[in-house]
């Protein structure tokens, strides 16, 4: 096959106009291994919460960057961020997603072992290695490799997997506060995870996902069979002034709000492709309060700024390239690339420590209702992906467009806030994938002359 | 009162299967009782619906909206629909105690689903609890436990 993109950093950068955005980023297998090498290892990705592995010897693996990847919590009390791959033979060294590993880990293959921070303990009948020059081999020397860098910020660590790089202060900028927002919901400012994650498997590309976190024009036309008909069935219900709205309607109905509802609402963008919806309001604003919530948030904080936590009703805010979190219900997904057509979607959801169980209740239930693969709303976005992965393979229309409310003067790399209707974050998600994969094929391109 | 037997239990279970097989999703709904759940667990052994995240926990408003969806001209993901088969195994009855009002099947389910040109199966065990109401069988708690219930899926759009 002929390589049209590798080692041509201007025919990836030709892929991505102002408003719109060429098929092969969704569909072509070797965007996608360009990708993964240049955008997802030059910036900061989600791996997992320090929730998951609160105890010594804790371990949890994902994939990152299309790599293993494991999380362990180490003596010292510190998260590692590792490779899961042993440098003996490459034998992953946990295969379970998550555990208890104890003082070391210790390879099934031939019992090669490892300290939870990754340095290598100790090799079985290591005289036979004796005077082969191993400590100078790749085998001899990094034991589980940590990644690039590591940042846990209040709970949540992130990994750039390349040694050198942004920073993640000026990777994530102001964005950090949608964050800030979900943590300081509980009244001890601590979150813990809940459960399980729901896994959802999607014949699409990871982009797909992203850019429908902002795609606020697809609700009331996709959600339609879904959030529509709970409105029929409630409003065809006999109430009384005693009747209350059950939380599930409460949850489901606002995915049938106007159009104006959503122009109101605000896009805020942030640079480097990181955005969210629900500036003024969202549809989680109108859900009812949970008794003694409030009084536990002003003891905490003082009346002012409890008030202003709870203010906040963000919608969803986008953490450029691969996750999603939802503030006011604390809820993260997170969007793994598989490959080119394929995404596994995991879906988490955080318990705010010593605030109301109720709330860790409805958040349960929006996680059910929404994103699982037996959720009513969750089945038709799917249903949207599939069919455009399909659709794009028409050779006669090449584009993706992202014009909605388009400025030919926007400028991406200042923050701002526009009407709820705009697809300028989807637009910013671009102009910061263009940013970072051509900026990180270009540094290679100058190391391989300077070689 | 009137009180259900062994063999009734049993028929209820085959019975269930068979409606939701046939896609008589309106008649499915009748088979329900006051307050009562279809719950598909998330994690193994899973002992609580609401603290954590579960794949259904559906009460009688829920289950309506997932039929009268399937019902619906703009139900994108049901364009075609989809359509599903039981292959029970004969249920076993846990608890049987008419003075407790506690009647408790277990059966083991294969489950298929069609829909297009994807066919998926999955194992599960179903725990059916029971209840009368006014002299009829009805459903208080059905449980479904996937036997790879910590899979990845894609859409599982009927019932199990």
């Amino acid at each position: 096959m002929t390589m049209k993109y590798k080692d041509n950093p201007q025919a990836v950068a030709d892929l991505v106009r102002p408003a719109e955005v060429h098929r092969d980023l969704y569909i072509d297998d070797e965007v996608f291994a360009l990708e993964m090498k240049h955008l997802f290892a030059s910036t900061w990705v989600y791996v997992g919460h320090e929730s998951q592995v609160p105890n010594a010897g804790d371990y949890f693996a994902t994939d990152v960057a299309a790599q293993p990847i494991l999380l362990a919590r180490h003596t010292d009390g510190e998260v590692y961020v590792l490779h899961n791959r042993c440098p003996h033979k490459g034998t992953k060294i946990v295969i379970d997603r998550t555990g208890n590993t104890g003082k070391f880990f210790r390879c099934p293959y031939h019992a090669w072992s490892f300290r939870t921070n990754g340095k290598l303990l100790a090799i079985p009948l290591k005289k036979g290695y004796k005077d082969t020059g191993f400590e100078q081999s790749e085998a001899g020397q990094s034991g589980l490799p940590p990644v690039g860098a590591v940042k846990n910020y209040r709970g949540f660590i992130f990994v750039r997997m390349n040694q050198e790089g942004i920073s993640f202060e000026e990777f994530f900028g102001g964005s950090l506060s949608s964050l800030d927002n979900m943590v300081d919901r509980s009244p001890v400012g601590k979150l813990e995870v809940a459960g399980p994650p729901l896994r959802y498997m999607h014949n699409c590309n990871w982009k797909m996902l992203v850019d429908n976190q902002t795609d606020t024009c697809h609700p009331m036309v996709a959600h339609e069979s879904s959030a529509g008909t709970a409105v029929e069935i409630w409003e065809s219900i006999e109430k009384d002034e005693n009747t209350k709205t059950p939380m599930a309607m409460e949850v489901i109905a606002p995915f049938m709000s106007p159009y104006e509802f959503f122009e109101d609402m605000g896009i805020r963008t942030w640079p480097n492709g990181h955005g969210h919806t629900g500036v003024h309001h969202s549809i989680h604003s109108d859900y009812s309060a949970i008794p003694g919530y409030l009084e536990m948030m002003v003891e905490a904080y003082g009346e002012e700024r409890a008030k202003a936590i709870l203010g906040e009703n963000r919608h969803n805010t986008v953490y450029f390239p691969n996750i999603m979190i939802k503030g006011p219900i604390q809820q993260l997904r997170v969007f793994i690339p598989l490959a080119a057509n394929k995404t596994l979607v995991e879906s988490y959801i955080f318990r705010l420590v010593d605030a109301p169980d109720m709330l860790l209740e409805r958040t349960a239930m929006y996680n059910r209702l929404i994103n699982a693969p037996t959720s009513i709303v969750g089945h038709d976005d799917l249903e949207m992906y599939e069919r455009a992965q399909e659709g794009l393979h028409s050779q006669e229309l090449e584009w993706v467009n992202v014009q909605r409310l388009y400025d030919a003067d926007e400028d991406l790399d200042e923050e701002a806030v526009e009407n709820g209707t705009t697809e300028r974050q989807m637009r910013n998600q671009f102009h910061a994938w263009k940013k970072f994969v051509v900026a990180s094929m270009e540094a290679e391109a100058r190391d391989l002359t300077d070689a | 009162m009137t009180l259900p037997t062994r063999d009734d239990l049993i028929d209820f279970v085959y019975h269930e299967a068979r409606v939701i097989d046939e896609g008589r999703f309106d008649e499915w709904l009748e088979l329900w009782g006051s307050d009562s759940y279809y719950w598909m667990p998330l994690d193994y052994q899973q002992d609580n619906p609401k603290n954590m995240t579960s794949l259904m926990y559906e009460d009688a408003f829920l289950r309506k909206l997932r039929v009268e969806r399937l019902n619906g001209l703009r139900t994108f993901s049901q364009k075609p629909k989809s359509r599903c088969s039981h292959v029970l195994n004969r249920p076993s009855i846990e608890a049987f105690d008419p003075k407790a009002g506690q009647f408790i099947t277990r059966t083991a389910v294969h489950y298929v689903e069609t829909r297009l040109d994807d066919q998926f199966l999955l194992a599960a065990t179903v725990h059916h609890h029971f209840e009368m109401v006014e002299d009829e069988l009805k459903i208080k708690l059905k449980r479904v436990d996937l036997l790879n219930c910590d899979a990845a899926f894609g859409n599982i759009q009927l019932f199990i």
